[in-house]
């Protein structure tokens, strides 16, 4: 979340599209029913009408896996009907930059596309620049070649009869949302969006958020209060372990995991630190050598120094342009390359897309340690359906762990606030915490290494330091301490003096010269001598809901980041009833200062109070080079621009907006098991995933927990009354949920909240009928008995071109009577 | 009038079901054995074993989009409630009234009375009797937190607010404010029971698009049926269904 909890009940218009706030985040309600006390309109947008549909002011259904299209007919409805917030769209965001000659778009394509590769040469989505290298700029916002004129240009196709035909979704009802979301581009008014993985499992998943947020900066909603663009997570700590780097693209706080052809940390450290030759321009990425720098001191101590690149050829580098995701690292293990796994407080076998693939994966391997509260399909995969134990190879080990109330340590929200937590029970019989299980394990590796003297490139063992014990026990206070960084010498910083071993009060005073470590930058703040900020307690008592002094949120207590461009450019806020900053010139003895949550950066504003420029400001979004946030934003792996794109598996045979029908550069994979069917007579029927409130994840933790079970005991499908009654399937009947991979049995939920589609006609009477099912994924063959299979047998393993997360949210199945 | 009552707002329940866990958890009482039967309702009737159920009714609404209704049913601890009137004769001391709070509370007592009796007297259809033992049980308001402070398990767990308690008076004026604010978004919108029960829901449409014994028109009055009683001298249990007979015939 660009924003917290909280602060959705400061919204004007909340958008839920994408998620399913109600049943997967029931709390949230709380402030989304706070909103609407207060006047807020709540918007639910869903190919089925779900809990949170049923609170909401308006409700519409579209096909699932054509969100870019329903967006994308809404940024042409607010640029057509002026409904953008100009001032903030002209001085704030990069609509005023003009394009390089060699950006262009035909026929669903950018420009720099390789067929042979799949992949595009992004370096063609450049800007213009002046003689000083700053790009240029019309703020007046009618360059032809300016973002603004050419996304409008874009998205020009996307008029109401294309994307009605395209969503199934009327078109009045594409009107009537487009009218109530874009009402808050006005000053003062504010639209949140409450997504989650309706829109990220796709292999279009990066740019429906994209296509969000280049709505959320036409109408000014970034920075805000009530406003952003906010990802509802999907576990309490996914937050926090993504900013810890669980994934493998990444190094603690969002630094880039080096590559093979970064030889040298000076390599590595100019390749990632970004430039920019506008004076106005922060360009905070600027700083990246001294978070790097202090992550390896974290790493290595004392062992890491300059005449060592601080340890940095001690780890992995990734393969050039070589992907190591979820889908990439089943896919390997399937093909037998992979030895051994841990599969640790997860499920694969259940919650993986394609878990045929996923299961045969686990059987080619040589052992797999489990770590898990209860048996699961994971662990017991060997005696699962099909599976003849005698044939299986696998050593399977299962370590007992504790429960979250069994811990003490931090988790992070979605909210981006880490709130330490205490441990309530010790955990029954021989589970032990995470942390004592990592600790000892690794205890147990370094022991190996040192006493082999043949071992294999032994220094990252040994080398690591690894000192997170009291009396020999994991202790999470050592840890979170280490993440917020150390000074490593007594030393003078910006005025202040440190002793070594004092922990860094914020990120601004780290150095890339060895002299700090942290293990986090991004949570450099969250732990220092004044104790553990994450344990902090104070509700506030009037305000916009910031609780500055409740826990500890990232980056340096950034309640609402992007919150410079919450003010106009002499720093006023555009909205004086939600104000999150506003400059104050008699503050810090007339010198002025921000007061409010803590300000992007603490530089004045843009304009001096009578109207000339401040030189000493900067532009507001500083983590972009040029400090403009992107409405054109050529990072992305399939474009600048969104464009609609199909599901791999859609009904459809043609995309109405260009010959391409899918993704160019969606991950797709080669072996036996990977079948994709679309428009196949066989599976006819769009299917699509979720969860319900009743049920986590896999189901690990709730099939086993009886008043949970018995309030939603077996697998179900939903189907509209229509496709029952051609299938022949009445509400409760037993069916057969089948696609080109796999097949579950599970209850047929015959409803009103489905309707059928008409898809692909000029007007929605003359389309063709398509219908939709959905069912959720909680359910495995473990326990109980006759509560069905994870419907992740019946999901395919393709994915997004950015980060590859898979599109269980749109794919193709059967519907037959069991 | 002294004493407690729930104020039920189904404009902001979003049936996350968290009272009815909750009450299940405070009460311990076991989960039964359900099957998934096309509905997101489970189990699908109140039992012994379940005093709080969140009821899911869907419908087309006339604009052709769905209407999903969300009904966390329950006891509604009758002012004057018929089923200790039934109990009475048979089970005295089977159904006592709790003083501070006006909750209706079943005792093991009651196993002396006729279960057909109370649960036919019950004009809501809350009670229910235990197989093989006689036992009957329903929501206790949760008294033995009450009484010690604290709020009933169902209303400390809902997040949004749909679940309320404290005194009568104020749940009263509550509801009568909610109504006020709702009513121009849901014009049909009605609170039931503010006369003689100690539980009310505030319904965004007709009561019975939620629930068959969402809302009656009047509890029969204790001493209407006292009188009767003498006068005709027929068993409570033909009354009742007399009674209910003459209010679906005059409904």
């Amino acid at each position: 979340m660009t924003n917290h909890w909280i602060d959705i009940r400061n919204s004007d218009c909340i958008l839920i599209m994408g998620s399913n706030a109600a049943e997967n985040h029931p709390i949230s309600f709380k402030w989304v029913t706070e909103a609407m006390k207060r006047g807020a309109k709540l918007i639910s947008v869903d190919p089925r009408f779900t809990r949170s549909s049923a609170k909401a002011d308006f409700y519409t259904a579209l096909r699932s896996g054509t969100d870019i299209a329903f967006l994308g007919g809404m940024i042409k409805y607010i640029i057509d009907n002026n409904k953008y917030f100009t001032e903030y769209v002209a001085e704030y965001t990069n609509a005023a930059f003009i394009l390089a000659d060699t950006y262009s778009f035909q026929d669903g394509l950018f420009s720099g596309y390789d067929p042979k590769t799949h992949k595009y040469n992004k370096k063609m989505w450049a800007f213009e620049k002046d003689a000083n290298g700053v790009p240029k700029k019309d703020r007046s916002l009618q360059d032809p070649r300016c973002v603004l004129q050419q996304l409008k240009n874009h998205f020009s196709r996307y008029d109401l009869g294309t994307v009605s035909a395209i969503t199934g979704t009327p078109k009045e009802d594409l009107v009537k949302v487009y009218e109530m979301y874009s009402e808050t581009g006005q000053r003062g008014k504010a639209g949140t969006i409450m997504y989650a993985m309706g829109w990220t499992q796709h292999t279009v998943g990066t740019q429906n958020i994209r296509t969000m947020a280049i709505i959320q900066l036409l109408l000014g909603n970034m920075g805000v209060a009530g406003g952003g663009v906010n990802a509802l997570r999907g576990e309490s700590n996914v937050q926090g372990s993504t900013d810890h780097c669980i994934l493998f693209h990444i190094w603690p706080g969002y630094l880039k995991t080096p590559s093979a052809t970064d030889r040298t940390l000076a390599d590595y450290n100019k390749r990632y630190t970004p430039k920019t030759n506008d004076p106005l321009s922060a360009n905070w990425w600027g700083n990246y050598p001294k978070y790097s720098v202090s992550l390896l001191k974290s790493f290595f101590g004392d062992k890491a120094t300059s005449l060592n690149d601080f340890g940095y050829s001690w780890l992995p580098k990734l393969d050039e342009g070589k992907t190591y995701t979820w889908l990439d690292l089943f896919d390997v293990m399937y093909k037998g390359d992979i030895k051994g796994f841990f599969a640790w407080g997860q499920n694969p076998a259940a919650s993986g897309a394609h878990s045929n693939k996923t299961r045969q994966a686990l059987t080619k391997l040589d052992w797999m340690v489990n770590v898990n509260i209860f048996p699961n399909e994971t662990g017991w995969f060997w005696k699962g359906p099909g599976m003849d134990p005698k044939k299986i190879k696998t050593e399977c080990f299962f370590l007992p762990v504790a429960v979250s109330v069994e811990k003490e340590g931090s988790i992070t929200n979605s909210g981006r606030w880490s709130q330490w937590r205490y441990q309530a029970a010790e955990p029954p019989g021989e589970a032990r915490d995470d942390g004592n299980i990592i600790i000892s394990l690794m205890k147990k590796v370094k022991y190996l290494y040192r006493k082999d003297a043949t071992a294999i490139f032994p220094d990252p063992i040994l080398n690591l330091k690894w000192d997170y014990t009291t009396n020999g026990k994991y202790d999470p206070h050592k840890v979170a301490k280490e993440i917020n960084g150390y000074f490593q010498t007594d030393m003078i910083v910006r005025g202040k003096s440190f002793k070594k071993g004092d922990l860094v009060p914020s990120f601004a005073f780290l150095q890339d010269d060895g002299s700090t470590s942290s293990a986090n930058w991004l949570y450099c703040n969250s732990y220092t001598n004044a104790g553990n900020m994450a344990a902090r307690r104070k509700r506030e008592k009037s305000g916009i809901g910031l609780n500055l002094e409740w826990a500890w949120c990232w980056p340096v207590n950034r309640r609402i980041i992007y919150n410079r461009a919450s003010v106009d450019k002499y720093g006023k806020p555009w909205d004086a009833e939600h104000p999150v900053i506003r400059w104050d010139s008699s503050a810090k003895g007339g010198k002025g200062g921000w007061v409010g949550d803590v300000p992007d950066g603490g530089w004045p504003p843009m304009l001096n109070a009578d109207g000339t420029p401040n030189p000493k400001t900067k532009y507001p979004f500083i983590m972009k080079p040029e400090g403009h946030a992107h409405v054109f934003g050529p990072g992305r792996a399939e474009g600048p621009f969104p464009e609609h794109y199909e599901p791999v598996e859609c009904p459809v045979e043609k995309n109405l907006m260009s010959s391409q029908l899918i993704n160019p550069v969606a991950a797709r994979y080669g072996t036996d098991a990977d079948v994709y069917k679309t428009c196949d007579p066989r599976y006819p029927f769009v299917a699509t995933t979720y969860r319900v409130s009743e049920h986590w994840q896999t189901g690990v933790m709730t099939r086993w927990q009886p008043w949970l079970l018995e309030a939603q005991p077996q697998l179900f499908v939903e189907m509209s009354h229509e496709l029952a009654k051609l299938k022949g399937v009445k509400n409760g009947d037993k069916v057969i949920v089948e696609s080109a991979r796999g097949k579950v049995e599970a209850v047929a939920m015959v409803t009103h909240r489905f309707r059928p589609f008409r898809i692909g006609g000029k007007t929605v009477e003359g389309g063709n009928v398509v219908h939709q099912v959905g069912l959720p994924w909680h359910y495995g063959w473990v326990y109980p008995e006759g509560g069905g299979d994870s419907a992740n047998l019946l999901t395919p393993s393709t994915g997004d071109a950015n980060t590859r997360i898979p599109e269980t949210k749109a794919f193709m199945v059967n519907i037959r009577k069991a | 009038m002294s004493g407690n009552a729930f104020f039920i707002d189904t404009t902001l329940c979003t049936a996350c079901r968290g009272c009815q866990i909750a009450c299940k958890q405070w009460n311990q009482l076991p989960a039964t054995k359900t099957e998934q039967w096309g509905s997101h309702q489970n189990p699908q009737d109140l039992s012994f074993y379940t005093y709080k159920l969140v009821r899911f009714t869907e419908s087309l609404g006339p604009d052709g989009k769905p209407r999903w209704y969300f009904f966390p049913d329950q006891c509604r601890h009758c002012v004057e409630p018929p089923c200790k009137e039934a109990a009475e004769d048979a089970a005295p001391g089977g159904i006592i009234i709790d003083g501070p709070t006006g909750a209706v509370l079943y005792t093991d007592k009651l196993r002396k009375a006729k279960a057909g009796d109370i649960v036919e007297s019950c004009p809501f259809n809350i009670p229910r009797v235990e197989k093989g033992t006689g036992y009957m049980s329903k929501c206790t308001m949760c008294v033995d937190r009450v009484n010690n402070g604290l709020q009933p398990a169902c209303v400390k767990t809902c997040p949004t607010g749909a679940m309320n308690y404290g005194n009568r008076d104020e749940m009263v004026s509550l509801a009568n404010q909610r109504l006020a604010e709702v009513k121009s978004k849901f014009p049909k919108a009605v609170v039931t029971g503010l006369d003689d029960l100690r539980c009310f829901y505030l319904l965004a449409d007709d009561p019975g698009k939620y629930h068959q014994y969402a809302s009656v028109d009047r509890v029969p009055g204790v001493m209407d049926r006292k009188m009767a009683l003498k006068k005709i001298g027929k068993s409570l249990r033909e009354l009742s269904q007399e009674w209910n007979i003459l209010h679906k015939l005059v409904g």
